[in-house]
């Protein structure tokens, strides 16, 4: 069986279950397994929008380059769900292989050239030696053991090791170390029947090497949730919404674990579930106006409903950080896949003219970052800022470098009066320009009588008074327009990685698309074409991108949207030619693989668009 | 909301509070609404029971929504912070802030507007995570701003001033809040300070959502046929350049009566609303007997007022959050952040 050349570190395994069977602790171990090998790898989660029933995939990809990206191929297919057979065994590569529960024999139906097909009696093997009885969850024991012993099977036939596996069953049920023993069994029964059936091990598999040290393996939406912890937010308020929830479960599980007054057992945070996002939204103003660093995670149709309220922070200038994990729209569409089509909406939400710095991390080390990084812009600016996140960095586990902080840092609280100052000072206006950079200066309610001013969303003059005076409100809006300047200055740069000769081509990706365009551009660049990348990781455009833009004759944007928004930013905000833009779309709700810019930019090398 | 000062005008011999304020200390600026607006009125009990309570102005946050009431904060307290939000949200705005700085004072005006349609969800979470914060409902069953749209708390029967009649059901704030669980509800009428004042009083110090639902008459209901005052009227009989709005001024409509007796209460437009001002020997902790005798009042269309409902009892929001009493934006950054130390040891468990 391990004919052909080995395929090692490099392979794509992909397990196909039905949504709710308990398989996500499984392909957790084996994900883990690899990383543990010293093996690079990356997880992506296929599932459904339900409860359970429906069919589910887990992708893991181990890259000895590192890479990330989904890849539209698979070596190894764990087919557990009977229905999607046909379509399981279609997506296996050419010399690709195929397991599946073989208690009900289907190799008849189960036949394509090239691929082999390796059935195991997991079921059967499970029911002869475990007792149907209920352990933890919902799932029989017997449904869970199914999970782990198609583990032990792989580790039989990729040879990821199975000492590692057991390690890792140790640490997890640490707190229930009699599991630890069903479960290696399960495994055993596996991994000893793959070796007395198959020859062992295929050509495709694993090998131990060194390549995730100084990493760890983290979902976005934790390390953001750990961001709003480092960054000193008390108060979040949200409504659960697909797929941003798991950020405030994440939050909240670090503010019980370091937040907790050590002698009285008192939260020092307050995390409120609203009765929806409008109201969510409207805690994350009233704290932030209150003094409080606040925050609310969402997603598409919660930001829809936020609007009004974003609209309101920014012309009352409030500080306030609303995460955008974005899923796929318009409207509900479909909310366990992933898209990057939010961008129009956060820029520029609500009524009237406004414009909000949007943040634009690419993994979850940079969703830790920024998380940090948007509520010092938040205070610094006094306005709404958003972090634009998707499902597959904040839902799907990446390997990124080990997070970490520099205790030296203090927050930008931004231009608040104290008391003292206000003691020392004449009168306060609210809205006044003093520095000449846009940026007024603010009090926090409960201080001293001469700073206590009134919050409106309707006409103001500079010293915050309500006004319909046509110049007097002219003066606060393009007070607004010289902050977004400001803005500019502040949000993080682009980040350019220079082709190794001249071209005048570039490639201009952001979030998520990153890995798969690091990638793209190593295959472009082995058949000879090389292009600049700039990746993007803020809204305004600071100088860099304009420059990137003078400097390229063709610039192909890439993004996970149908409307190529990113594009028409660049050409609102910085009146980019439109011919120069060529857009790399991908959206159909999965993580962009590499193929579809490699695809992309040759096909315009074979129209005569690039030189 | 007005963005004309009011002038201190000081006299010898005007009283202070204990922190040696007076009462033009505790008001705010000039009123836009129509003259003999009930609010206004409210406006006034607002600040006496703020003087006579002796708060410090900065200690005090208030809060409103979209609509006539909602312009209110603008018209006591002016040293403290205020926050006109949107249309029927002010109840969120208020919980953030409270969650931030539990140390301060929240007042929320509303009105039936506000908080019975378009904020009717934000009103009842409020009420239900006993948000400590005084919540005022400026209640005139109509919508000013835009000229006299029916509210969800008009009456069945009742009439726009262009005569459409209202054949929907009144939403009571009042058996609203008691039924989803509000821990102090109370109702009262604009022109009785004698009531209102110890009301509020009483409001601002319960830890807890403490809801007053204050009928406050509308003077753009003095609209009706025959009325020399009235939109018809003055249109005929002036010549005016340009057509504009005109709300005939009018006088505040003021009750006084005890404890016990019903009243009868002529409203701007003319018609009579009934109020009972509870016995003394009331009960206002059984939830089931105050519903029973709102309905009963409601069955003899009278409107029971005073403090219908309490319960000192109930946990407040930070109380069911376990938060520190220690006001949360009040901690320095290094209570917050668990440190570089902490984040390397968290990490060992993402191998």
């Amino acid at each position: 069986m391990a004919t052909g050349n080995a395929q090692i570190n490099d392979f794509v395994l992909k397990i196909a279950t039905v949504n709710g069977s308990g398989s996500a602790s499984a392909n957790g171990l084996l994900m883990k397994a690899l990383f543990r090998m010293g093996i690079p790898v990356t997880g992506k989660n296929l599932f459904p929008s339900n409860i359970q029933g429906l069919p589910t995939w887990y992708e893991i990809r181990a890259s000895r380059e590192g890479y990330n990206a989904r890849v539209s191929r698979v070596d190894v297919m764990v087919a557990m769900n009977a229905q999607t057979y046909a379509r399981d065994l279609a997506e296996v590569g050419e010399g690709g292989y195929l397991i599946y529960d073989s208690t009900w024999p289907r190799e008849s139906q189960l036949q394509r050239e090239g691929v082999h097909v390796l059935g195991i009696p997991l079921s059967g093997m499970v029911n002869a030696n475990f007792e149907s009885a209920r352990v933890r969850t919902a799932a029989p024991i017997r449904t869970l053991m199914k999970n782990i012993a198609y583990v032990g099977a792989l580790c039989a036939l990729m040879q990821i090791d199975r000492e590692i596996v057991r390690k890792l069953l140790e640490e997890t049920f640490a707190a229930k170390p009699k599991l630890v023993e069903p479960n290696f069994k399960a495994v055993t029964l596996g991994y000893d029947y793959a070796r007395e059936h198959f020859d062992c091990p295929l050509r495709v598999r694993a090998a131990p090497m060194d390549g995730t040290g100084g990493k760890i393996l983290i979902e976005g939406n934790a390390a953001a949730a750990l961001g709003c912890l480092y960054a000193g937010a008390t108060v979040g308020a949200w409504y659960p919404i697909t797929p941003s929830t798991s950020l405030m479960d994440a939050f909240e599980n670090f503010c019980n674990k370091f937040r907790k007054d050590p002698e009285t057992g008192e939260n020092r945070f307050c995390i409120i579930q609203a009765e929806d996002e409008l109201a969510a939204a409207g805690m994350v103003l009233g704290a932030g106006w209150a003094g409080a660093r606040a925050f609310t995670p969402t997603s598409g149709p919660g930001i829809s409903l936020m609007s009004e309220f974003i609209g309101f922070a920014y012309y009352t200038e409030i500080p306030a950080v609303f995460f955008d994990i974005q899923r796929v729209g318009p409207s509900t569409g479909m909310p366990t896949r992933t898209q990057q089509c939010d961008l129009m909406t956060a820029a520029y939400a609500s009524h009237g003219d406004t414009r909000h710095p949007v943040l634009l991390p690419s993994d979850p080390k940079e969703c830790f970052e920024m998380a940090v990084a948007a509520f010092d812009l938040a205070e610094r600016l006094q306005t709404p800022v958003f972090v634009l996140s998707d499902l597959d960095i904040g839902m799907n586990e990446w390997m990124v470098d080990e997070l970490e902080w520099d205790d030296s840092y203090r927050p930008d609280r931004g231009k608040v009066l104290t008391d003292e100052d206000l003691t020392r000072i004449d009168q306060f206006h609210r809205y006044l320009d003093v520095d000449g950079d846009g940026i007024p200066y603010r009090t926090l309610p409960g201080s001293h009588p001469k700073g206590s001013y009134f919050v409106r969303g309707s006409g103001h003059d500079q010293y915050g008074r309500y006004t319909e005076d046509a110049d007097e409100y002219q003066q606060v809006v393009d007070r607004l327009r010289l902050k977004w300047q400001t803005a500019k200055t502040l949000v993080p740069d682009a980040v350019l990685r220079s082709a190794r000769g001249h071209t005048d081509v570039g490639i201009i990706a952001f979030g998520s698309s990153h890995g798969a365009t690091v990638e793209a551009l190593d295959r472009l660049a082995a058949e000879g074409v090389d292009a600049d990348y700039l990746r993007l990781r803020a809204f305004p455009f600071g100088k860099e991108v304009e420059k990137f833009l003078d400097q390229h004759r063709l610039v192909f944007v890439l993004e996970q949207n149908r409307d190529a928004q990113m594009r028409g930013l660049l050409m609102l905000e910085l009146d980019a030619d439109p011919d120069k833009l060529i857009s790399i779309l991908h959206y159909n709700g999965l993580p962009v693989p590499s193929d579809v810019i490699v695809e992309s930019v040759t096909e315009h090398i074979r129209q005569g668009a690039v030189a | 909301m007005s963005y004309i000062t009011k002038p201190k005008v000081k006299w010898s011999g005007r009283q202070t509070n204990e922190l040696g304020l007076t009462l033009a200390d505790y008001e705010g600026g000039l009123s836009t609404l129509c003259a003999g607006c009930g609010h206004d009125s409210i406006t006034a009990a607002l600040v006496k029971a703020f003087w006579e309570l002796a708060l410090k102005p900065e200690q005090v946050i208030k809060l409103s929504g979209i609509g006539c009431s909602s312009k209110t904060p603008a018209y006591f307290l002016s040293g403290a912070h205020g926050f006109n939000s949107v249309h029927g949200r002010m109840p969120s705005v208020a919980t953030g802030a409270q969650a931030a700085r539990r140390d301060l004072i929240a007042i929320g005006i509303s009105g039936d507007g506000d908080s019975l349609s378009i904020g009717f969800g934000q009103f009842a979470h409020a009420v239900r995570r006993n948000l400590n914060v005084l919540y005022i409902i400026e209640n005139n069953g109509v919508y000013g701003l835009t000229k006299g749209q029916f509210s969800a708390s008009a009456d069945p029967g009742s009439k726009t001033k262009k005569g459409l009649e209202n054949r929907n059901q009144a939403i009571d704030p009042v058996t609203t809040a008691i039924s989803l669980g509000g821990s102090f509800v109370a109702r009262s009428f604009s022109g009785d300070k004698e009531q209102l004042v110890p009301l509020i009083k009483a409001g601002l110090r319960h830890p807890g959502c403490a809801v007053i639902d204050v009928i406050s008459p509308c003077v753009t209901f003095n609209d009706h046929e025959g009325s020399t005052k009235s939109y018809a009227w003055t249109r005929q009989h002036l010549h005016a350049a340009i057509e504009t709005d005109y709300v005939a001024p009018s006088t505040e409509i003021e009750v006084d009566y005890a404890e016990g007796e019903v009243s009868d209460v002529e409203l701007h437009d003319g018609s009579v609303i009934r109020l009972k001002k509870l016995d003394q020997d009331f009960d206002p902790s059984s939830r089931a007997q105050v519903l029973g005798h709102l309905a009963a009042a409601h069955e003899r269309q009278e409107i029971l007022t005073g403090l219908l409902f309490l319960n000192e009892d109930l946990p407040s929001l930070h109380t069911i959050q376990g938060t520190s009493r220690k006001p949360l934006s009040r901690f320095a950054f290094d209570e917050l952040n668990p440190g570089a130390a902490a984040l390397k040891t968290l990490q060992e468990g993402m191998r």
